[in-house]
């Protein structure tokens, strides 16, 4: 369109070597610089949402609702307050919910309204490495979240041990990662977003509601508790209230964490060979 | 184009008896393909003729049914990542990142192929220039024009100086001048060597870029060959388009065709007009009229890429 005078040639010439081999690592190491670039023009959208609704859940049922509730640590899995009961399951919630905002929407959208998977896999990387780097972005996401929430209620007095609040965060990354990577899987496969609406309604918000977040599963009932007991966030939950009290019972811990690895392994199976369907055909 | 390019050839692409099916549907139903380097070649069709499958093979994107395919003589199967490496895509939608600014889109995607950054910012600065966007550096993705995006995601595709360039339907979309922009654009990286494969329906870009081609139909080739050379072979060396009054003949133009059959080697009758394929047009213009028969317009145009197109792939919409 417009005149060109002294546009300097552009050097065309062959740029890396071929055939260079690239490792996992590698390929997910190439994405860092992506996810970073993310981070940095999200971040402050993300504070508000990651901190501030936990926050007034907290205050709400944990402190204005939990007033009522009397403060038996037999009734209440070892806790002497209902705060201290309700925070550790509540961050292993939020680490849930924090997951499955991460895997849905967006991964929906890198694979059919931005495009983004399509680029990245016309370029060496491949499925497995791209999916990697989406769900170490969402686990960092979770640490810094469950990690921030949890230094916040420090000063509450909400945390019997210096040791327990760091097992407990690792608990509540645990379960979210499990629900990113069965998320995830999920996502790839949905041809369009109103299949999230289900998975929220059906899935999520029952799940935040009756697996020992807000009260103990014996409170169901004997079916009603065994039903919770089968559900992944449970497993968190417990895990990460266990920790938080300093009230472990060991070999339930290792049902608890042996339950989500074997979960998250799974999931990471069914996201790769979802999104390798979906974009390599 | 030139000699040279053609005696020391090298393969770039490399496809025999190449088929892509998805479940019962067969896209592509078995097709031979060389392009040499620094050649450009296109493959032109109507929609649903499996270009675009067939680009998604040679991008290694897309597992191959059946047939072989090379691409820079390697295995798609067992090499994708190498040969991914060394190709520039460019798709037929824009995938651009909206969440990054223009330059990053370039910066972050040269990270991918394992350039270092200061490498990978300069080369985003050279691409910019190339492609006229340098001062739309810190632009949203979002802000930019259709041609704009198009140039973009062109600089994008070439953040790791590919062998072979890749484009599915570049300038679908635009407008006038944005088209010519990125055809010139597209010229010199030809004339600097880079090979270009692309898929296009616009017979005018076919002419402009293109020294060799095939034309697509129904998943098979259907022709192959220089712009001129496809022009020689399939059509004549002049269209005459006649156009007539049908109220005043009191009957329709595919009855006329009967009566100038004779006229050119092939008369194609249309619901308004007549062409009539012939090395001479106005010699059939001259003798139309000689026969009693009054055109209301007349025009003698040279035979184009468009005449074989339509020739070959029928005039049917395929939607």
């Amino acid at each position: 369109m417009e005149p060109q005078p002294t546009r300097p040639a552009l050097d065309t010439s062959s740029g890396a070597t071929p055939g260079e081999a690239l490792t996992f690592v590698d390929g997910v190491r190439r994405q860092i610089p992506y996810w970073a670039t993310v981070t940095k023009r999200t971040w402050r959208g993300s504070v508000v949402s990651s901190f501030l609704s936990p926050l007034l859940y907290v205050v709400a049922m944990g402190v204005v609702l939990g007033g009522f509730v009397e403060g038996d640590p037999d009734r209440l899995e070892g806790a002497t307050s209902y705060l201290a009961f309700v925070v550790p399951g509540l961050i292993a919630a939020h680490a849930m919910q924090t997951a499955v905002s991460e895997t849905t929407y967006p991964v929906m959208g890198m694979i059919k309204w931005q495009r983004v998977y399509e680029s990245m896999l016309a370029t060496p990387l491949q499925v497995p490495q791209v999916v990697a780097a989406h769900l170490l972005f969402v686990t960092a996401r979770l640490v810094v979240t469950c990690t921030v929430f949890t230094l916040v209620l420090a000063p509450f007095g909400v945390f019997e041990s210096w040791w327990g609040p760091p097992l407990a965060v690792l608990s509540q990354v645990l379960v979210g990662v499990t629900f990113a990577t069965l998320v995830y899987g999920f996502s790839a496969r949905l041809r369009n977003e109103e299949g999230f609406g289900v998975l929220f309604r059906l899935g999520v918000f029952p799940l935040f509601l009756f697996s020992g977040a807000f009260f103990p599963v014996t409170n169901l009932g004997e079916a009603g508790a065994w039903a919770a007991r089968l559900t992944p966030l449970w497993h968190g939950v417990n895990l990460s209230r266990m920790f938080a009290l300093d009230h472990v019972t060991w070999w339930l811990a290792g049902v608890n964490v042996a339950v989500l690895v074997l979960l998250a392994l799974v999931g990471w199976r069914w996201s790769v060979t979802g999104l390798q369907r979906r974009m390599v055909s | 184009m030139t000699p040279e390019t053609a005696t020391s050839a090298e393969s770039m692409i490399l496809a025999r008896g190449l088929r892509k099916s998805f479940g019962p549907f067969e896209a592509v139903k078995g097709i031979d393909v060389e392009v040499r380097r620094g050649e450009a070649f296109g493959f032109l069709g109507p929609n649903g003729a499996g270009k675009s499958s067939t680009m998604r093979m040679v991008a290694a994107v897309s597992p191959v049914t059946g047939g072989t395919l090379r691409i820079l003589g390697r295995d798609p199967a067992t090499e994708g990542p190498a040969i991914r490496a060394r190709l520039g895509v460019c798709p037929q939608e824009d995938t651009l990142d909206s969440e990054l600014n223009v330059r990053d889109n370039l910066v972050i995607y040269g990270r991918y192929f394992g350039t270092a950054r200061r490498e990978a910012e300069q080369r985003a600065d050279e691409l910019l220039d190339f492609v006229q966007l340098t001062d739309k550096a810190g632009a949203r993705v979002e802000n930019l024009s259709g041609g704009m995006k198009r140039r973009l995601t062109i600089a994008r595709s070439l953040v790791n100086r590919p062998d072979l360039l890749l484009l599915d339907e570049p300038t679908t979309g635009l407008d006038p001048q944005a088209r010519h922009v990125l055809w010139d654009r597209l010229f010199r990286l030809k004339q600097a060597g880079v090979t270009l494969v692309l898929t296009t329906h616009y017979m005018d870009e076919a002419e402009q870029l293109c020294d060799r081609l095939v034309v697509m139909d129904k998943g098979l080739i259907v022709a192959e060959g220089s712009p001129l050379d496809l022009i020689r072979r399939h059509s004549t060396r002049e269209v005459a388009e006649l156009r007539f009054g049908l109220a005043e003949e009191g009957t329709g133009h595919d009855v006329l065709a009967e009566k100038v059959a004779d006229l050119g080697d092939r008369v194609e009758a249309l619901p308004d007009r007549l062409l009539v394929y012939s090395a001479d047009g106005e010699e059939v213009v001259a003798k139309v009229h000689e026969r009693g028969l009054r055109p209301v317009a007349t025009l003698v145009r040279r035979s184009t890429l468009e005449d074989v197109f339509l020739r070959l792939t029928g005039r049917t919409l395929v939607d």
